[in-house]
């Protein structure tokens, strides 16, 4: 297919930009395979404005006469309006762009065609191995092996070829193990808790089935990981209610006669298609111009969005908890184990794990447990807040997290070597990007369309110290502890940075973070030339000593 | 009383045992057992309420709830002792006389000069001077210099220089408790003018020549404008209830050249409501997302907080851009007068941004002006119907401001809540009475202390290190956003849950910041040290070549004299010094501000900022455990483990 054929009209002039808190600019509107390019030609790249098609979560048209206007709405949240002169050249633009932000093909996404502008220092596709991750993790414990059970996907196609398991269990017996997991999902090593060796695995739901099928293989794997006379706990993602009409369809839950040395806990977590709910429901709050407090509050009430954000936190701080200090082993699950226990993993890390709370390790973070783990991202990120198609898969799983994270983030403001800006840096790369990170919904697809060959690695691009720079905290100092978030709703707040951050004037916050920034670095500017004055001084010091006494 | 228990609030697992005292000023309950004897301090003027709950095979439980917020549960074990209890602090948190207040008593250990110079910190001269008056528009008027005219006034107003004696009594007469049109406020650039008052005795037809000409006489001190705003700030309904009692508002048709403008701020009795509506959400035990904020929508409180910011913004806006003069007003024209005036000063003039401006401002546009600081915040037994949050939300204005204009303010949030402390602490003179004319009767000045001193003391722990006078958000007119910006305003967590660390971020950005501020400064000074040194070792090294050149054996005495001279600056010493910086890493960070915070307010002076700042340490110290995690049960920890109970129970 050509691009050119869905593109009628390559061009428009005379067309007005509208963006909130902007001036509208009149300039030239360009189409592109995967960009709409606006440009206003006042002044040199000053009114500029590059959208990629993939970002476009819906356009509306109007008409006022000839006047025809476009208002396309981005997955970033973002709004902006075109008018253009021309009723026929703008249906064609209209269609075009909608055609072009609903490319079926993934082949045809805008990563294939990419080619970056800069210098690739380290190869992102290779950044974050599990290979390493076991390395780091054979350090301080024997009680692991790697596994390539799975190495042509053909045990679990969801999983990564290489999982980590406990080193009593042989390969055949994963290969029985999965056979009693949804999806093939057998329990693996999300994470090892150094300061007391115990760990956190994750899984899909057990087939049980109605009638209470048992398998030996998946008791003793689960086991293993417990140390001689202690407990470990089961956090189920669903509530208990749901987990037993599971079983109907062949599904279940770790049953206590069967797995006498668990305790299973379950800690309620929203399924995608309530959150998706949700988040178009806060989305259309924020966006509402209406100046009546009393609805702002209600509508964000009745979003529901920051009741999930309560739940998680909770489950998560409970994992931590089992772990830290009940100095149990965790077994995470749902029902597929691509989504709610992904979040609760990864978000207990960031809790108990200050490698997690560095730039490269929350990469790491992602990369294990949301890339590698087979969140499908391709299927819930495909449209955002403003789709109209109300598909099923859809849901603002990954987004939950980051916003979880950001909470934390906020509480302990100095203990993340990231910023803000780097958790809406992803957020906005794992719905629309030019690079292949988040293409796909597993790494055995991923494989199969050669993304590490033919795309470029976000990683690639976020590593490059120029990159880095933004998206550093100037407060972090890196703190070793266990950081406890509070969940309480006083403690929690609306993440504007992404909700609001069309709505509201950021100059003041932005000039504010500059401020700090400025603060700390002149500070350390300081430092090091009071030390080196001192080393200047001691050594003249020394110098003169020495001649005096030679 | 011994073997108390002190509940906590989230989780009454959690109880600490203790002995109760009560001395004439304070409520004080001691910690048994643990090596800090950990205190809590209340003041009796602080006690908002006290509730005797029923008794419980534990004990005889007492609530006490605190002005500032503070919510204390005791457990007594005996049902009389907690019944004496009950009825002591009764007595004592409602004090009938002035003299019984703490400030009488109170005594900061400084001598009479030191406390006259302390009253001297705000003057009002000096602030009228500084805006620009008196001058070819406006004079002093002492026709109010025996209170004569209006006893809630101060002596000294500024009124329009061609308002005559004979319009301003006249006027005077036509205004609710004769409160007459005055200056507040007094833009320099472009002559506009922010003026007060009561509402006019209008009733349905009422006129008044000299308040006619009063407002006129206002409209002339600013020749730059054909008109004048008058601003009511009541909402209509309520307004037009008052013209049945021969009260109400200008009638645009008596006044020439006028605008008259309602502002719907609703009245003293709603926002005590209101705030009672909100203070009982942030009660509640492990509220859902939806009890709180449901809770915080019914309230009203944001609603009310963006009324009064809305009135403000229309009125500097008024004045800054459109260059006219306000006249405001409400009923009696001491509470959303007070209210509206400062939170538009405060957006007009960068100066009332920065901590002795503040200061300024609270003096002039609530002191001076006779807002009824003992009937709003109780601190005489009377009448419950009188007592609402009016200050209260003028500074919750300004911490909604200082979230969205973060550079723009000298002074940070623990400024706003100490003074808000202080409010109702009656441990200074500031805020006592209900006007200038009670207090100069009471002799304040002569027998108690003056806030802005003790505040102005220890500025270096209220200072917003984001701050910097020459920082283009510093300077001009604030313009906050006005549509859609329901979601900019937002609930206060570090005012209304102050006392729940356990809520609050962990770690603090200010005090981060301004620990780095102070190394820095240390810093600059040792670079200068430093450098000096240097010149010196290098002027001596070069002078000590010439002299070797001339004669070898002198110059090593010379040189010996020397490094023996930097010896006595001696490294070693810096690099002690280096180890005195505040240590700055991040779970440190709490311990360095309790420091600050229990150095500078003495236990006998601050008791319950004092307190506050013992329980940061304790953030740090779970912080601490749980790195070490063994030995102590994870209920010990802060205020999360409530929510780690229930996520168990769960």
């Amino acid at each position: 297919m050509e691009f050119a054929e869905l593109i009628k009209t390559p061009r428009a002039d005379n067309v007005v930009l509208h963006c909130p808190f902007h001036l509208a600019v009149e300039g030239t509107l360009c189409l592109t395979g995967h960009h709409l390019i606006f440009s206003s030609r006042r002044r040199d790249n000053a009114e500029e404005l590059w959208l990629l098609h993939s970002n476009i979560d819906s356009i509306e048209k109007r008409f006022m006469g000839s006047l025809g206007t476009i208002i396309i709405k981005c997955k970033d949240l973002r709004i902006i309006q075109l008018d253009i002169p021309g009723m026929e050249e703008c249906l064609n633009i209209a269609s075009s762009i909608e055609a072009l932000s609903t490319l079926d093909s993934v082949t045809l996404m805008y990563p294939f065609f990419y080619r970056p502008m800069f210098e690739v220092l380290e190869d992102g596709w290779s950044s974050f191995l599990l290979e390493q991750e076991f390395e780091l993790l054979s350090s301080v414990t024997n009680e692991w092996r790697l596994s390539c059970v799975n190495k042509d996907f053909s045990v679990c196609p969801s999983y990564p070829p290489v999982v980590i398991v406990p080193k009593s269990v042989d390969d055949e017996a994963l290969r029985k193990v999965a056979l009693f997991r949804h999806g093939g999902r057998f329990p693996v090593l999300s994470y090892y808790h150094k300061k007391n060796g115990m760990a956190m695995l994750r899984s899909s739901q057990p087939l049980t089935g109605t009638n209470g099928r048992r398998c030996k293989e998946d008791e003793k794997l689960i086991n293993a990981t417990l140390r001689s006379g202690r407990r470990g706990f089961v956090i189920d993602t669903r509530p208990l209610a749901v987990a037993q009409q599971a079983r109907a369809k062949g599904g279940g839950f770790e049953q206590e006669v069967h797995y006498p040395q668990w305790r299973r806990i379950h800690k309620y977590i929203e399924r995608f298609n309530i959150l998706q709910e949700s988040f178009i429901k806060l989305v259309e709050a924020c966006n509402d111009q209406s100046h009546n407090m009393d609805r702002w509050l209600s509508k964000l009430e009745a979003s529901n969005w920051l009741t999930h954000i309560k739940e998680l936190l909770t489950a998560a701080c409970l994992a931590a908890q089992c772990i830290d200090r009940e100095s149990a082993s965790v077994l995470v699950h749902g029902s597929e184990g691509t989504d709610s226990t992904l979040q609760v993993t990864s978000l207990a890390q960031i809790i108990l794990d200050p490698r997690c709370r560095t730039i490269r390790g929350f990469e790491a973070l992602v990369v294990r447990e949301w890339l590698q783990a087979g969140h499908p991202f391709q299927q819930r990120c495909a449209q955002s807040a403003y789709s109209n198609s109300k598909q099923k898969w859809e849901a603002p799983v990954f987004l939950l997290f980051l916003e979880c994270v950001w909470q934390i983030h906020r509480q302990f403001p100095c203990s993340f070597e990231f910023n803000e800006q780097f958790l809406i840096m992803l957020f906005e790369h794992a719905y629309a990007s030019q690079f292949g990170t988040f293409l796909g919904n597993n790494e055995n697809e991923r494989a199969k369309l050669k993304l590490p060959q033919k795309t470029m690695s976000l990683w690639s691009w976020v590593n490059r110290p120029e990159e880095m720079s933004r998206f550093q905290n100037p407060l972090y100092e890196a703190n070793s502890l266990v950081i406890w978030p509070s969940v309480a709703p006083q403690s929690l707040q609306l993440w504007e940075g992404v909700f609001l951050r069309w709505n509201r004037p950021s100059k003041f916050l932005e000039e504010a973070e500059v401020e700090r920034i400025n603060i700390i670095k002149y500070n350390k500017d300081l430092q090091a030339k009071v030390n080196a004055l001192r080393r200047q001084l001691a050594e003249m010091e020394a110098d003169e000593e020495a001649r005096e006494e030679p | 009383v011994e073997n108390v228990r002190l509940l906590d609030r989230l989780s009454s697992r959690r109880a600490v045992v203790g002995t109760l005292y009560l001395t004439a000023t304070h409520v004080i309950f001691v910690e048994n057992g643990s090596e800090t004897r950990k205190e809590t301090w209340v003041l009796h003027s602080q006690i908002s309420s006290i509730e005797k709950q029923a008794t419980t095979a534990t004990g005889c439980p007492l609530l006490i709830r605190c002005k500032n917020f503070q919510v204390i549960q005791l457990v007594i074990p005996q049902e009389r002792d907690c019944h004496d209890v009950y009825i002591s602090l009764i007595r004592l948190a409602r004090p009938v006389k002035y003299e019984e207040l703490y400030c009488f008593s109170f005594n900061p250990k400084l001598d009479k000069e030191e406390r006259e110079q302390g009253w001297k910190l705000v003057d009002l001269n000096e602030e009228y001077n500084r805006m620009g008056v008196p001058n070819n528009y406006w004079q002093i008027s002492d026709v109010n210099r025996d209170y004569g005219v209006c006893d809630s006034y101060p002596t000294e107003v500024y009124v329009p220089k061609s308002a005559t004696a004979h319009i301003i009594v006249g006027s005077s007469k036509f205004r609710s408790r004769r409160r007459f049109p005055a200056l507040s406020y007094y833009c320099k650039g472009n002559n506009a003018s922010i003026c007060r008052s009561s509402q006019p005795l209008s009733g349905f037809s009422a006129r008044c020549l000299e308040d006619e000409q009063m407002l006129q006489a206002i409209r002339k001190a600013n020749p730059g404008s054909d008109f004048i705003y008058v601003v009511d700030t009541r909402p209509k309904l309520n307004a037009m209830a008052n013209r049945a009692a021969g009260k109400g508002y200008e009638n645009e048709d008596n006044y020439s050249n006028i605008k008259f403008q309602f502002i719907g701020i609703e009245n003293i009795h709603v926002m005590r409501n209101s705030l009672q509506k909100m203070l009982e959400v942030c009660e509640l035990k492990s509220p859902s997302m939806s009890d709180f904020l449901w809770g915080l929508e019914n309230s009203g409180w944001l609603k009310h907080i963006k009324a009064i910011m809305d009135a403000g913004i229309f009125i500097a806006k008024a004045v800054a851009e459109e260059g006219v003069s306000v006249l405001v007003h409400c009923s009696d024209g001491w509470d959303r007068t007070a209210q509206v005036c400062s939170v538009a000063s405060l957006l007009l003039d960068p100066y009332y941004r920065t901590m002795k401006g503040f200061m300024v401002l609270i003096e002039k546009d609530w002191v001076s002006f006779g807002h009824k600081f003992n009937h709003r915040y109780g601190n005489l037994d009377g009448d419950p119907k009188e007592i609402s949050p009016v200050i209260d939300q003028f500074i919750e204005c300004v911490w909604q401001l200082m979230e969205q204009f973060p550079c723009a303010f000298e002074f940070n949030e623990r400024f706003l809540i100490h003074i808000q402390h202080h409010i109702y602490s009656c441990q200074f003179g500031n805020f006592l009475c209900n006007s200038q004319k009670e207090r100069r009767e009471l002799k304040i000045k002569e027998r108690t202390y003056s806030l802005w001193a003790h505040l102005w003391k220890n500025r270096a722990d209220y200072l917003n290190p984001l701050y910097r006078s020459d920082h283009s958000q510093t300077q001009g007119t604030l313009h906050p956003q006005i549509a859609p910006c329901n979601f900019l305003y937002k609930f206060w967590s570090g005012m209304y849950n102050r006392f729940e660390k356990g809520l609050h971020p962990r770690q603090s950005v200010t005090d981060y910041l301004m620990a780095v501020k102070e190394e820095t400064q240390q810093l600059e000074e040792e670079l200068e040290a430093l450098q000096e040194r240097l010149a010196n070792l290098q002027k001596s090294q070069s002078s000590n070549n010439k002299v070797k050149n001339m004669q070898q054996d002198r110059s090593k005495q010379f040189g010996l004299y020397t490094s023996n001279n930097s010896l006595a600056n001696t490294p070693q010493e810096y690099s002690n010094d280096l180890k005195s910086f505040p240590s700055r890493s991040p779970s440190q960070g709490d311990e360095d501000s309790a420091l600050i915070l229990t150095q500078d307010n003495l236990k006998s002076s601050d008791p319950d900022l004092s307190v506050n700042s013992d329980q940061e340490s304790g953030v740090e110290d779970c912080s601490c455990r749980s790195s070490s995690g063994g030995g102590c049960l994870p209920s010990e920890d802060s205020g999360k483990d409530s929510d780690e109970a229930v996520f168990l129970a769960g």
